[in-house]
């Protein structure tokens, strides 16, 4: 627990050593302020709420959680350094899960520096604050579980922009499988209950639901669930690809 | 104490370590000695750890590493070929971390990291970035986290490579000061390197263990040993004198420095006869030498495969 604890500070200080923490802030920022009132029309709606803000969320993740993660194991590995981390008196998880939960706090700490937003809309109107907590729970597990996909295929490959790649398109058919335009496709020639297995896999169906307000135990094990086997799959793959 | 066991690694159909045993000492530098790809990295990533044997056992202090790898891991200090480090670190941050991960209790590093500090004389970069350091300076800070746990065992892939002749003192002698308590295995190119700080040295050539031995028992295997040379003008007819001399093996001469070398015969002590010769014959010579045996010559010898073997006469 303690090396859990050493390597989560030395990673996060590592982010703000380097502009990637500042460079990845400032971009979330101004592209979730921008999707949330010009794309999703927040004034226009005449409504007191966050949802077109939470709308896009998904859609900035895949490119910007990609971006955190891919650095995750591919320059460790990259750099030589693996050898030096894999020999220290650390358990492979402790590593695995410090540097993931390094990089969730991180961009944990990007989406609270949005609460400008909450700001603007509780002057603006009555919102229901219930429900925007929960979509702000919703979406830090939702970056969770992009982050937990990067981590895993960062650590297949040396390549940063390989790993880049690799991610976003992972975790578009991810949440692809949510979708009611492919889920209306697999309707026409499969079973509903399959049909339903497949949005179930789904992070968009998972995270829309917590971001209704639906504080549902299945949606909240679904991400645990994700994270874990993700997680467990960053450790093996370490192990087959470090000697490369 | 280091003992492993009909070590082998295979990676694919490349087979890098094959049936290798050895044990290192308390108190001993093991210097690593072979061609590049020899197995000498591979084998050093298996005893610390980082990659598993396909075959054999490696105890470390009486631990295998295969029943209680943290517990091995704890015991070992490890220098890593190029010495990786964290470059956005400041090397004082850097050291911290590591004593943190060694598992030294908080109120500790401190001073184990002052103590350090001082040791590879890195007090002047404390505060400075690990990637805009010189590389003699990287390699110390590379040494720093190896050392700063005070390990039973140390290990070290290339030391000294790629340092100056003032830093390569330096290693070298910090190696020696620790050697007391310690298990220091190092591996090298330099083969002076092995004279100046191993007491024994291992022979790695495709993956496979070729020679086993202290530095000057591989001295007395070179043909150089005990070879006298010296440097004169020399004419034919007193060159084949001195090769039809009983105990003279085999003569030559180097044009360009005019330098003779006179080879006994194995294993004969021939330094008075050669110089009684030379005093009876009233030649000039400059400096006249006795050879202790050239570790270049063995090595190359016992490393090369066969057909490629200089001819030993």
């Amino acid at each position: 627990m303690n090396a859990i604890k050493t390597i989560i500070k030395r990673e996060l200080s590592s982010y703000f050593a380097t502009p990637i923490a500042y460079v990845f802030i400032v971009i979330f920022l101004i592209m979730s302020g921008v999707f949330g009132f010009y794309f999703g029309n927040l004034y226009e709606r005449g409504q007191a709420d966050l949802i077109p803000f939470f709308n896009f969320h998904p859609w900035l993740y895949l490119f910007l959680v990609p971006a955190v993660a891919m650095r995750l194991w591919s320059e460790e590995r990259n750099s030589g350094n693996i050898e030096l981390l894999m020999t220290l008196p650390v358990k492979k998880m402790d590593w695995v899960l410090g540097k993931f939960f390094a990089a969730w706090l991180f961009i944990g700490l990007a989406l609270l520096l949005t609460f400008p937003m909450v700001i603007s809309i509780n002057y603006l109107g009555d919102p229901d604050n219930g429900l925007i907590l929960a979509s702000y729970l919703g979406s830090f597990l939702l970056a969770g579980g992009f982050l937990a996909i990067g981590s895993c295929l960062s650590a297949a490959t040396k390549n940063q922009v390989i790993a880049f790649i690799l991610s976003v398109v992972t975790c578009f058919l991810f949440l692809l499988s949510g979708f009611p335009m492919v889920l209306n496709f697999f309707k026409l020639f499969l079973p509903q209950v399959l049909v339903d297995a497949i949005a179930s896999t789904s992070f968009l169906t998972h995270y829309d639901s917590i971001t209704k307000g639906v504080l549902d135990l299945g949606d909240f094990t679904y991400f645990g669930l994700t994270i874990g086997l993700w997680m467990y799959a960053t450790a093996l793959i370490i192990d087959m690809k470090k000697a490369d | 104490m280091i003992e492993c066991l009909n070590l082998s690694k295979k990676f694919g159909h490349f087979t890098a370590v094959k049936d290798l045993s050895f044990t290192a000492e308390r108190g001993q530098v093991l210097g690593f000695l072979g061609p590049n790809g020899a197995g000498k990295s591979t084998t050093m990533k298996m005893i610390t750890g980082f990659l598993e044997p396909s075959a054999g056992s490696i105890k470390v202090c009486g631990i295998d590493i295969g029943d209680d790898p943290i517990a091995v891991k704890q015991k070992i200090g490890y220098l890593p070929e190029g010495a990786p480090s964290y470059g956005e670190m400041e090397v004082g941050q850097f050291l911290n971390f590591i004593a943190a991960l060694r598992g030294i209790e908080t109120p500790m590093i401190k001073p184990a990291v002052e103590s350090v500090i001082s040791r590879v004389n890195l007090e002047n970069v404390y505060y400075q970035k690990i990637e805009t350091l010189s590389k003699g300076f990287k390699r110390r800070v590379g040494l720093a986290q190896a050392i700063i746990h005070d390990p039973e065992v140390l290990i070290m892939d290339e030391p000294t490579d790629g340092l100056d002749p003032n830093q390569k003192h330096q290693v070298r002698q910090l190696i020696t000061d620790m050697s007391k308590d310690k298990t220091i295995i190092l591996s090298t190119h330099i083969l002076e390197e092995v004279h100046a700080v191993c007491d024994r040295a291992i022979i790695i050539a495709g993956g496979e263990l070729v020679a086993d031995n202290t530095p000057t028992e591989m001295e007395n295997m070179s043909r150089y040993h005990q070879a006298v040379s010296f440097v004169s003008d020399l004419n034919t007819d007193l060159l084949n004198k001195i090769k039809d001399m009983d105990c003279v093996l085999d003569v030559s001469y180097d044009a360009r420095l005019n330098e003779v070398t006179v080879f006994p015969t194995q294993g004969l002590f021939i330094f008075d006869e050669i110089s009684e010769f030379l005093r009876k014959e009233s030649i000039q010579v400059k400096s006249l030498k006795m050879e202790a045996g050239r570790l270049d010559e063995v090595f190359r010898n016992i490393t090369q495969p066969m057909g490629e073997r200089e001819v030993v006469k």
